[in-house]
């Protein structure tokens, strides 16, 4: 793995994200843990675009988690700006992948409870959140109820929910999963277009390589759970500002999605027959 | 079915049934009364029953007795269900030793608490509102524990990395979460609080509906029974609307049946 990842990691100090040696175990219930992530170290600079693409199950959001500070690593250590993360990372928004807004409120209250939140008066953080739905298109919404939008409007409020606050760190844990392949570009385009009107540090977690790639700067790979490993670290040097649908016809889209994928096939397969032996 | 098609035809099941009770305890059929109108009395005489009762105001003060005997039941409960709720979902250690009490006490057929508590609060209205309180608290109680305990694991985590903290987290997602499952069993712990008092006040009391059934039962005027009967379910489909009502202004933002659950 002559192009793998530690090499970058390294001279960063201030990266960040800087995930280093990071373990991943659960204590199982009939007793022993089981390593889902071996030794993981991955750094994302300041306004750096990273995506981690992996078979299912392999522990690509367990990562995201730790560097959220939903979850403590069982060894090795998450750094935040050079700083070693303990607690939550306030530094971090993270858009998950099932549906997370509060199911109670409307599209604008759930944008603006960030600010609300932070102490910020309502007469201030709605106009603000008013204006976040807007820059989202969903200014006509603001006053619908999230089970009254769409799986892509609820993504689109989500995504509003987060930038608000005006996090240095973007964690997405596959956000555009469940919606339909349209709806995904679209996001995909949406989410490019807020990421570079200020750049951003994004860890973006997905099992679609082809937009990983056509989102991201690098490209990371994992293999398949149990104990899986980064495994590989691409650079993404395709032009920007990109359109997903146009920039997927770029010759070089293509060169590097085969680069990818032929790594990247042995670990689906390998996650493939896993899950099926364990059923 | 248009709103007036279906209108017409619920008027017509209950013009038929009183039509049907009519003419069976009133005219002999094949030189028979099948109904005997003594133990079935007729509409006709109910009827005059529940308008005299009006007409003369004694119904009012019964009436007010049932209701603020439910109305008490009914909230005095629903606090306590909250706030206990609330305590066993937030201290599971508290809940698990609590856990085969509360199964035993709720098992338990609240009727047979009735002497009690007559026993203890007098015939007043506060035996029937303890009653009632044993029926709501229990509803409530499960379905605040539920709701807390139920809160999305994503909309948690989503709250905490919105920077909310312990106290924030119990006002936007704890509680509104609770209120939910609370409400959407509204109906039923309404009817039970009112279920309380009417048996209450059967068991022994000085005024309300129940009382006024008793009574009408122990004379046997059976006209007074069913009259008593009408009140009550007229009474009940009352606050059953008006519950509705408070229900679909307070779960606005929760999908219409069949959409599913968020």
């Amino acid at each position: 793995m002559a192009d793998s990842g530690p090499a970058t990691a390294q001279n960063n100090s201030a990266a960040a994200v800087a995930l280093r040696e990071v373990d991943v175990a659960f204590r199982l219930a009939q007793g022993g843990t089981y390593r889902a992530v071996e030794r993981a170290t991955l750094t994302v600079a300041d306004g750096e675009f990273v995506a981690i693409v992996g078979p299912t199950g392999c522990g690509k959001s367990t990562l995201l988690n730790i560097a959220a500070g939903l979850l403590t690593p069982f060894a090795g250590q998450a750094d935040i700006f050079g700083a070693p993360l303990s607690g939550l990372n306030r530094q971090a928004g993270y858009l998950f992948q099932a549906d997370s807004l509060f199911p109670w409120k409307t599209a604008l209250e759930n944008v603006a409870i960030g600010p609300e939140t932070a102490g910020v008066p309502a007469s201030e953080a709605r106009p603000r959140a008013l204006e976040w739905l807007k820059r989202v298109g969903l200014g006509a919404f603001a006053d619908r109820y999230p089970h009254m939008l769409s799986g892509g409007q609820r993504k689109r409020v989500g995504l509003a929910q987060v930038l608000i606050r005006d996090p240095k760190i973007l964690l997405m844990d596959e956000p555009f999963g469940p919606l339909d392949a349209q709806t995904r570009q679209i996001m995909g385009n949406l989410l490019l277009d807020l990421w570079s009107a200020d750049r951003k540090a994004v860890l973006f977690v997905t099992h679609d390589l082809e937009e990983a790639i056509a989102l991201s700067d690098r490209v990371v790979i994992m293999s398949a759970g149990p104990s899986a490993r980064i495994i590989g670290d691409w650079r993404v040097t395709l032009p920007r500002p990109r359109d997903i649908s146009e920039v997927k016809l770029d010759p070089a889209f293509h060169e590097l999605h085969r680069d990818i994928w032929h790594r990247l096939k042995a670990e689906v397969v390998k996650g493939y027959a896993q899950a099926e032996g364990a059923q | 079915m248009s709103r007036v098609t279906l209108l017409t035809l619920q008027v017509l099941v209950a013009v038929i049934s009183i039509a049907l009770w009519y003419v069976l305890t009133t005219y002999p059929i094949f030189g028979k009364v099948l109904l005997p109108p003594f133990f079935f009395s007729n509409p006709v005489d109910v009827a005059k029953q529940v308008i005299a009762w009006f007409v003369s105001g004694v119904i009012w003060k019964h009436l007010w007795v049932t209701l603020s005997e439910s109305i008490l039941a009914f909230v005095l409960g629903s606090v306590g269900g909250v706030l206990v709720g609330f305590w066993f979902a937030r201290q599971p250690r508290t809940a698990a030793v609590f856990d085969p009490y509360v199964k035993m006490v709720n098992a338990l057929p609240r009727v047979v608490l009735a002497p009690i508590f007559t026993l203890w609060f007098g015939l007043g209205i506060w035996s029937k509102v303890a009653l009632g309180i044993t029926l709501v608290f229990f509803i409530v109680f499960f379905n605040v524990y539920q709701g807390v305990k139920e809160v999305s694991p994503t909309v948690l985590a989503n709250a905490r990395m919105l920077g909310m903290n312990e106290r924030q987290l119990m006002r936007h997602v704890y509680w509104p979460s609770a209120l939910s499952w609370m409400f959407s069993s509204l109906h039923t712990s309404v009817g039970f609080a009112v279920v309380g008092a009417v048996v209450g006040e059967y068991l022994g009391a000085a005024a309300g509906l129940g009382y006024l059934i008793q009574q009408a039962e122990g004379v046997f005027d059976v006209a007074g029974v069913f009259a008593g009967m009408f009140v009550l379910a007229a009474f009940v489909v009352i606050i059953d609307l008006l519950v509705s009502m408070v229900e679909k202004r307070l779960l606005v933002w929760r999908p219409a049946v069949g959409e599913g659950r968020p």
